[in-house]
């Protein structure tokens, strides 16, 4: 499925069950890519991914532009759909976890960042791309990074220095004895764990689901010789019921990513206990 | 074909460490969304929102207001005619009272010029009643003498005066009339 030119994949060969021929299954190289432009051994290069990442950017972009661009108080049903999306982000979640006064400053953040991840998992179905950008690592990291970056210069804005620290480390005087090693452990799930789960939530997710898709295409390509010819039916029924599932799973990741970032601002926001 | 998968697998890196033109096109098209999304469609649509609710909630608030102000005319105008009432009611009572103190006096000054017309009268008639009363007296002396005269055959006219018989006559008439009323 990962539409690299140089890679031999299983439907573009001979290669059949019952035709002393391995199963090609896909793995970590269904995940790379030869540079479209560059050099790969260079740190200068430009591959698929990268080319998704920034077709998706304006994708998004011009959709809310040719949306949002000349808003009209009675809407057209490109502007309501658009309206719908960004009521949804701002008042299902921004508002609910935030609350309306605070949460506002941050709306545009969280918008951004649900509809470029919903725009870079949604890549994983469509015809000829096929394959999900958050399912490179970088991806992910780099949008968890941004909203480590928000929350956590949010916390020592907001409480000060002693006030972050409580916050971190989740001081709580009535532990007693083992406060120091819960603060140790708050402090490493905070400040260590949070960032890389937010990423490799969404990375995993996507990256499975890949593979999940990959997986059954192949399969129905690969068994279709023989008697194999009934599995690879139901092989391509899957590969069918897993690119609907994933669109499901697309939305529900990013949902959950946005939610997540507002629930980790929130916590910046509110004092400790 | 499994030689090729080899070698991707030894070239596969770690899933978890992400190369750096990879960390700078995704910071890239995030900051494209973002900068596109934050400066200029959000605050966008944000006004329009903003209008949309002011035409709804704006509808609302100036029907309101505007039974406010109809509510507060009609108190003033309520008020007013009041005020108009109630002077009204004063100038009546006022105008009664000066009427009712005019008509007074026009009776007081009709009663008194009737009063005086009466008396007026009364000293007319008394003075007629005198003139006429001599005039009478004169009259009836000279008719009585003429016809006495006439009856006797010769003027007695002229020793009736002097004698003065005729008055005494008719004082005497006079007093009988007087004592029989």
């Amino acid at each position: 499925m990962s539409a690299d030119p140089t890679r031999v994949l299983a439907f573009e060969t001979d290669c059949h069950i019952f035709a002393d021929c391995g199963f090609p299954s896909p793995g970590l190289h269904s995940f790379l890519f030869e540079p479209l432009w560059g050099d790969g051994d260079s740190n200068i290069y430009f591959n698929k991914p990268m080319l998704l990442a920034l077709l998706g950017s304006i994708i998004v972009v011009g959709f809310f532009w040719a949306a949002f661009g000349r808003p009209k108080v009675v809407p057209g049903k490109l502007q309501m759909v658009a309206e719908a999306g960004y009521d949804f982000i701002r008042r299902g979640i921004v508002y609910e976890t935030m609350g309306k006064r605070e949460g506002e400053k941050y709306v545009p953040l969280v918008v951004a960042l649900f509809f470029f991840v919903w725009m870079m998992n949604i890549w994983s179905i469509v015809p000829v791309a096929q394959f999900p950008v958050t399912s490179i690592i970088a991806y992910p990291m780099v949008l968890a990074l941004i909203v480590y970056v928000v929350w956590v210069s949010l916390t020592f804005k907001r409480q000060g220095f002693v006030g972050a620290f409580k916050n971190f480390t989740g001081y709580d005087k009535s532990l007693g004895g083992a406060l120091p090693v819960v603060m140790l452990i708050e402090a490493f799930s905070n400040l260590l764990v949070r960032p890389f789960t937010h990423a490799v939530r969404l990375f995993a997710n996507m990256f499975a689901g890949h593979i999940l898709l990959v997986l059954f295409t192949i399969a129905s390509w690969y068994l279709l010789n023989g008697i194999g010819i009934a599995y690879a039916g139901v092989s391509f029924i899957m590969a069918i019921v897993m690119t609907a599932f994933e669109l499901f799973i697309q939305a529900l990741q990013a949902y959950v990513f946005v939610l997540l970032t507002c629930t980790y601002i929130q916590g910046a926001l509110s004092e400790q206990h | 074909m499994s030689q090729l998968l080899n070698l991707a697998a030894e070239e596969a890196q770690n899933p978890l460490l992400p190369p750096v033109p990879e960390i700078v096109v995704g910071l890239l098209a995030f900051v494209i969304v973002f900068g596109f999304l934050a400066k200029k469609l959000l605050p966008n649509i944000n006004k329009v929102l903003e209008e949309r609710r002011e035409a709804i909630e704006g509808g609302i608030e100036k029907a309101e207001a505007a039974q406010t102000e109809a509510q507060s005319v009609l108190e003033q105008y309520k008020a007013q005619l009041a005020e108009a009432r109630h002077e009204a009611a004063r100038l009546r009572q006022e105008a009664q009272e000066q009427g009712a103190a005019l008509i007074a006096e026009m009776r007081a000054e009709g009663q008194r010029q009737r009063e005086e017309i009466i008396a007026a009268g009364h000293t007319q008639v008394e003075a007629d009643r005198k003139a006429a009363s001599a005039a009478l007296r004169q009259d009836i002396g000279r008719l009585a003498t003429d016809l006495a005269g006439k009856l006797v055959g010769e003027s007695l006219e002229d020793h009736a005066r002097q004698s003065r018989v005729i008055d005494r006559f008719l004082d005497e008439l006079e007093e009988k009339a007087e004592a029989a009323r």
